[in-house]
């Protein structure tokens, strides 16, 4: 007999609120019209894109909404603030930055300006993931034009001090780009406190429908569109807009802008909980800071086996982990991010992710920590190692 | 696309791996891969008039890497050695009805394991 399922994989997908459905499903059959159409359809849909940018800007407090672009997902937020910075200011300079565990979102628009001419650094971090100040503030010149360093880790939990990583890059450099993705669903996030020039996340990190993603982009910003085209979003994101995702992920921001503070709380007590019971694993050992990590985020490695059987065995459970191990990456190389925190090939492998969401539970923990028990008794007995 | 998931026959043989563990001084021992690339697998083997009589494994890997010691095993046990050292990567793969393209390579080392052991026997017997 199969358990319940128990998801923790929320950092890859999370399913949409049935409220925010609800409120986005007249914009598929209903109210379709463009945007750009004059007439009453057309402008029912420009109505629901502006309210769900209203809705957007009051989630991160943005200054106006005019400063919120709709994209299609955090890929392309991230592409366009990295290539529309560095392309519309090279003439300030060519050089851009980026920590060393930044997604691949980030890292590889970076590499692409880099053999086309830009100078790309990327800051090291250390053992739990925070990235070394000195060395940015070395690398840090007039002539930087955007650095990108995540507000929180997706494979390790970690929160970046954002505020004082804004101090240190506006001392020298010019914009500092956020990608909020991993962080969005689980901490508030305020660009004007935080004093953020672009920042990014996806409709699904707040339980909303894929296909919308969106970039603040702060006022005075100098940015070029990398999608010329019909002139929509500010004509940097040129494109008929997706109302029915971008409605849908106004709807959720505001759904989660009410609970955040509380269900943050709940999933830290939760988060408590299984990483205590785990780490009374033989060979286990949690990555990422102890407890400037993201609530609901639990990541260990284990000594001795490998992170895919890991998921696969665990799946045998009916609960749904993620992992860094080379198996699972299309690439067969071990995520960067654990290398990069100073664990060795043999020891990434063995990498095991949970990140709980609304459907996690207290009642749920003993059935977790058993089959995280069980997993790790039997792969273990299974390896020569 | 290539579908990247397995098959129905790797995870039955993930979940219920046959001969599973170690024999006391084998007749051969073979050992393939390495930790730092995430597959590691041994094979030990007991050899009654060139027919492989019993058949141990031993891996540390992905779902793959342990479906296929498995599979490896069943197809070994009860054949000649000189059958048996034929046996392919690609046969094991078959025999499982497929591995995702990106596993053929990096995670279907049981036939070089069991080729290893066989030739360790053969040493030994020189």
């Amino acid at each position: 007999m199969k358990n319940k399922r128990i998801y923790l994989d929320h950092a890859s997908s999370r399913p949409v609120l049935k409220e925010v459905f609800n409120f986005a499903k007249p914009y598929l059959m209903k109210k379709y019209g463009n945007p750009s159409s004059l007439y009453n359809l057309g402008l029912e849909s420009q109505k629901a894109l502006e309210e769900a940018r209203e809705k957007i800007r009051f989630f991160i407090n943005a200054e106006n909404s005019k400063n919120i672009i709709f994209t299609d997902n955090a890929t392309e937020s991230n592409n366009i603030a990295i290539r529309g910075t560095a392309i519309r200011n090279l003439n300030d300079g060519k050089e851009i930055i980026s920590s060393s565990i930044e997604h691949m979102s980030v890292i590889n628009p970076m590499k692409d300006l880099q053999k086309n001419g830009w100078t790309y650094n990327q800051i090291p971090v250390d053992n739990f993931g925070f990235i070394n100040y000195d060395k940015l503030n070395e690398l840090l010149s007039k002539k930087t034009i955007v650095t990108s360093i995540m507000y929180a880790n997706n494979e390790i939990g970690t929160i970046q001090p954002i505020k004082k990583i804004s101090e240190i890059v506006h001392d020298k450099g010019k914009y500092l780009h956020v990608d909020a993705s991993a962080a969005i669903g689980y901490l508030p996030v305020d660009v004007q406190r935080d004093d953020i020039d672009l920042l990014t996340f996806s409709s699904n990190d707040i339980y909303g429908p894929r296909g919308a993603g969106i970039l603040y982009i702060k006022p005075g910003v100098k940015l070029q569109s990398i999608m010329p085209g019909g002139g929509q979003e500010r004509g940097i994101k040129s494109g008929t807009e997706n109302i029915f995702s971008i409605a849908g992920m106004g709807e959720a921001s505001k759904i989660i802008k009410n609970e955040i503070k509380s269900e943050s709380e709940r999933l830290t007590i939760i988060r408590n909980k299984l990483i205590k019971e785990i780490s009374k694993i033989d060979r286990a050992f949690l990555t990422g800071h102890p407890k400037k990590r993201l609530p609901g985020h639990v990541s260990f490695i284990f000594n001795n086996i490998e992170g895919e059987s890991i998921l696969l065995n665990m799946d045998m459970y009916n609960i749904q982990i993620a992992t860094g191990s080379a198996c699972s990456h299309k690439t067969l190389e071990p995520s960067h991010v654990l290398l990069e925190i100073g664990l060795k090939h043999e020891e990434a492998h063995g990498s095991m992710v949970m990140t709980l969401g609304k459907s996690n539970n207290i009642d749920q923990i003993p059935l977790i920590v058993k089959a995280v028990n069980d997993t790790v008794e039997r792969l273990r007995k299974l390896s020569p190692l | 696309m290539a579908n990247v998931g397995y098959s129905k026959k790797v995870m039955e043989h993930f979940t219920n791996p046959r001969n599973v563990g170690v024999i006391e001084n084998p007749d051969g021992y073979g050992k393939v891969g390495n930790p730092v690339c995430g597959d590691l697998m041994e094979i030990y083997i007991k050899i009654k008039d060139d027919i492989i009589t019993d058949i141990k494994f031993k891996t540390f890997g992905c779902g793959s890497a342990i479906a296929t010691s498995s599979m490896i095993t069943e197809l070994a046990k009860g054949k000649h050695v000189d059958e048996a050292f034929k046996i392919t990567r690609n046969d094991v793969a078959n025999e499982l009805d497929g591995l995702p393209p990106q596993k053929m390579h990096c995670s279907n080392l049981a036939a070089d394991a069991l080729q290893e052991a066989i030739k360790d026997y053969k040493n030994k017997k020189k």
